[in-house]
């Protein structure tokens, strides 16, 4: 977390403690502090500050934009196969469509006008796509989206999942295209636990939480004051240094890639740095496997990841790289490197010097000969031998 | 040495964790996630892995979980599947030792700079007379694993480590008190990890193959009954055969599932004089000559007299073993695993 933003929670749990929902004066200075962080995140939005809401997270944000619309006025909804899974289970879960993305993880707009047809005879109520995808960090073309729900289905609501771009891309710049946008502290130096969702004035949506009536009937619950306040702080930082955050971890970035595109020809770079995230390194080791990788790098002090863990903490195949169409075999040997505000170039350095050794140590002639054989082999005994005694 | 230990979540490989860093060694808990449908029994559950984690952090462990979902289906629940068809019982847990943990499991952690991989097995790597390193049974006779795991080879063997094989299950009990791990008191799993224990077999093919009816002939060729689903009948079976009125006790003797007929005999017509035993694989060099000889988990072993064609002659007649179901040798001190393969 930014230090600011951890100072900034601080009051709220000893002498700033009230709950905003009373009349006193100790509510009334808790919920001060809210009503200023719902207008410097709205300022950060472009947006009104009655039209933010803060949630529990981002999932929670997610679902409510996909279930809230719907319930409220029926209809269905639709979102790419590559958004995150708060997204892409509650959009399952109410029957909705799933269109596909190209191998650069963008929307396929044939598939999401045919999507949006109306000879379907069910409307379209909720449109979601991710500003920018969290695995591999492409950005959607928002602009021509928005046009073509717009013109294909101007009742629906056109939702974005902005929680992975909130650290990279200008917010108030995506506003404008879209209804309603979700947000998560954890993303730019917040804290976890608190998220928000914008949602135009005019929207109508069941909330998911019933309860106390807070944020204006649209999310029950006490208010988490110490984490909206670290939010906004966070958010105001991350937004006033974006530009030149910016500028400094796309070099960054680019040393890293090109650092290991260089290293072995097994390296692939998952998709083109125009329609990335600055902050986004994802690379795909032909004939590795990521397991073993993300345990040599953390052995070494590195903490990456693959594609998102289940419940039981067991890396899954990335559904995102299934969507775009990428062979099994690469996709099995996926990493995603996370840059951010605090990498520096002795990260990049400590990184590109301990990965010849782990490339080394996961020749593919070694293991992935034996996942090819499926079992046991002299050959790969010997090859193994041979490695060992070399 | 730097070990991996492979943490189902239970208390022996809980157990086996405490012994290891007893001993020295540098350890890493591992637990494999193999079965991606749903169960509500076995080692993947994903209270499993809480357990196996809480265990780990107790003793001040690194805890991974490594994902095989795809190889568990390809080595183990494919086949298991298929085989049922053409009248086949293969025993999971064997395959899944073979393939995942004392191969891909074993190899990916040489890969990854291991000495070995630890399992919390009840069974452990002795020495012959002759100075060869081999699976010898483990020190509580009632829990004894060397069964399950004898497809280990010198290579496997070398690499291969069960830290509670020379302890009762009551001292790994204690042990597991003693230091107040969480799984001291947790029951045995007992089901293959992948059905459910509610549902079971039955449910579980029957959503993944058609059953086929059989008609049920006695030795003489009579038909006396029918069963419904001739893939869920298996040799020495008495059950749930539906035979009517048919007189006296009548065990399944053979299974023909594509000819659709399951015989019944006596309890007299078990028994064979010989076993023919495939897919042999050897803790060292091929032997031939007496043996004796292990046909289930917890079975009696029986003398055999073992030609080089897998044909084993038993001593005294013994029962029919369903095809597919492993069997093992063993010296004539009944001490060291010598090998073994899969009933025809």
């Amino acid at each position: 977390m930014r230090p600011e933003a951890v100072q900034a929670m601080l009051p709220f749990f000893s002498e700033r403690f009230a709950n905003p929902s009373g009349s006193h004066r100790a509510s009334r200075d808790a919920m001060l502090a809210i009503d200023d962080a719902r207008e410097i995140v709205a300022d950060c939005l472009g947006v009104k500050a009655g039209e933010i809401i803060f949630t529990g997270c981002g999932t929670e944000s997610d679902n409510t934009a996909i279930l809230g619309p719907t319930r409220s006025a029926g209809g269905t909804a639709v979102c790419p196969a590559s958004e995150h899974h708060a997204i892409l289970h509650p959009v399952e879960h109410i029957g909705g469509r799933i269109i596909g993305v190209d191998e650069q993880c963008q929307v396929r707009m044939d598939e999401l006008g045919a999507a949006l047809d109306p000879a379907h005879g069910d409307q379209v109520r909720v449109v979601s796509v991710m500003a920018a995808n969290n695995e591999v960090g492409t950005i959607q073309p928002l602009a021509a989206i928005s046009t073509l729900v717009r013109r294909l289905a101007p009742a629906a609501v056109l939702h974005t999942d902005a929680v992975q771009a909130a650290a990279w891309l200008d917010l108030a710049a995506i506003t404008p295209l879209v209804d309603m946008m979700s947000l998560s502290g954890h993303k730019f130096g917040g804290p976890k636990g608190v998220g928000v969702l914008w949602s135009r004035d005019g929207q109508r949506f069941e909330p998911l939480l019933l309860g106390g009536g807070q944020e204006r009937d649209r999310r029950s619950g006490t208010h988490n004051v110490a984490g909206i306040v670290a939010f906004a702080e966070a958010l105001r930082l991350t937004v006033a240094e974006r530009e030149s955050t910016n500028v400094r971890v796309t070099m960054l970035r680019n040393r890293l890639v090109d650092g290991l595109l260089a290293m072995s020809p097994c390296v692939v770079e998952t998709v083109s740095r125009d329609v990335k995230l600055p902050g986004s390194a994802h690379v795909m080791f032909e004939g590795l496997e990521n397991e073993s990788l993300l345990f040599l790098l953390d052995q070494e002090g590195i903490c990456a990841s693959a594609a998102s863990a289940c419940a039981s903490g067991a890396m899954e195949p990335s559904h995102v790289l299934a969507a775009m169409g990428v062979r099994r075999e690469l996709a099995h040997g996926a990493i995603r490197f996370s840059l951010g505000r605090t990498t520096t170039d002795a990260d990049i350095d400590h990184l590109l010097s301990v990965m010849p050794a782990i490339l080394d140590r996961l020749t593919p002639t070694v293991e992935a000969a034996n996942i090819a054989a499926g079992t046991r082999t002299s050959t790969s005994t010997t090859t193994r031998a041979e490695k060992v005694l070399s | 040495m730097k070990v991996l230990l492979a943490m189902s979540g239970g208390v022996d490989s809980s157990v086996a964790g405490a012994v290891l860093l007893d001993e020295g060694h540098e350890v890493v808990g591992v637990t494999m996630k193999l079965w991606g449908g749903e169960s509500d029994t076995g080692c993947c559950s994903v209270s499993d892995v809480d357990d196996a984690r809480r265990v780990a952090q107790q003793l001040g462990i690194d805890h991974l979980v490594f994902n095989f979902t795809e190889d568990f289906n390809t080595h183990v629940v494919d086949p298991y599947v298929q085989a049922h068809t053409v009248g086949v019982t293969p025993n999971p847990c064997i395959e899944c030792n073979r393939h995942l943990k004392f191969a891909r499991l074993s190899e990916r952690a040489t890969t990854l700079g291991f000495d070995a991989v630890a399992t919390g097995h009840h069974t452990r790597i002795g020495t012959d007379a002759a100075g060869v390193r081999r699976i010898a049974r483990g020190a509580d006779p009632a829990k004894d694993q060397s069964y399950v795991v004898h497809m280990l080879d010198q290579r496997e063997l070398a690499r291969t480590m069960f830290p509670i094989g020379g302890m009762t299950k009551a001292d790994v009990r204690a042990r597991a008190a003693q230091i107040g791990l969480r799984t001291a008191a947790k029951p045995d799993s007992q089901d293959v990890c992948f059905i459910g224990a509610t549902t079971g077999r039955q449910v579980f093919l029957g959503s993944r193959i058609p059953f086929r009816s059989a008609v049920v002939r006695d030795l003489d060729g009579f038909e006396i009954g029918s069963v419904g689903a001739v893939e869920l009948v298996t040799i020495g079976q008495r059950r749930g055969l539906d035979l009517g009125g048919a007189v006296g006790r009548r065990y399944v003797v053979d299974v023909d599932p594509v000819g659709g007929v399951v015989t019944v005999g006596n309890d007299a017509d078990l028994y064979v004089g010989s076993l023919q035993v495939s897919n042999v694989t050897w803790g060292d060099a091929p032997i031939e000559g007496d043996v004796l000889v292990q046909c289930s988990a917890h079975g009696d072993p029986h003398a055999a007299n073992l030609d080089a064609d897998g044909l084993l002659h038993w001593q005294e007649p013994q029962r029919r073993i369903s095809p597919g179901q492993s069997v093992v040798f063993y010296d004539l001190t009944d001490t060291f695993v010598l090998g073994g393969g899969i009933a025809a």
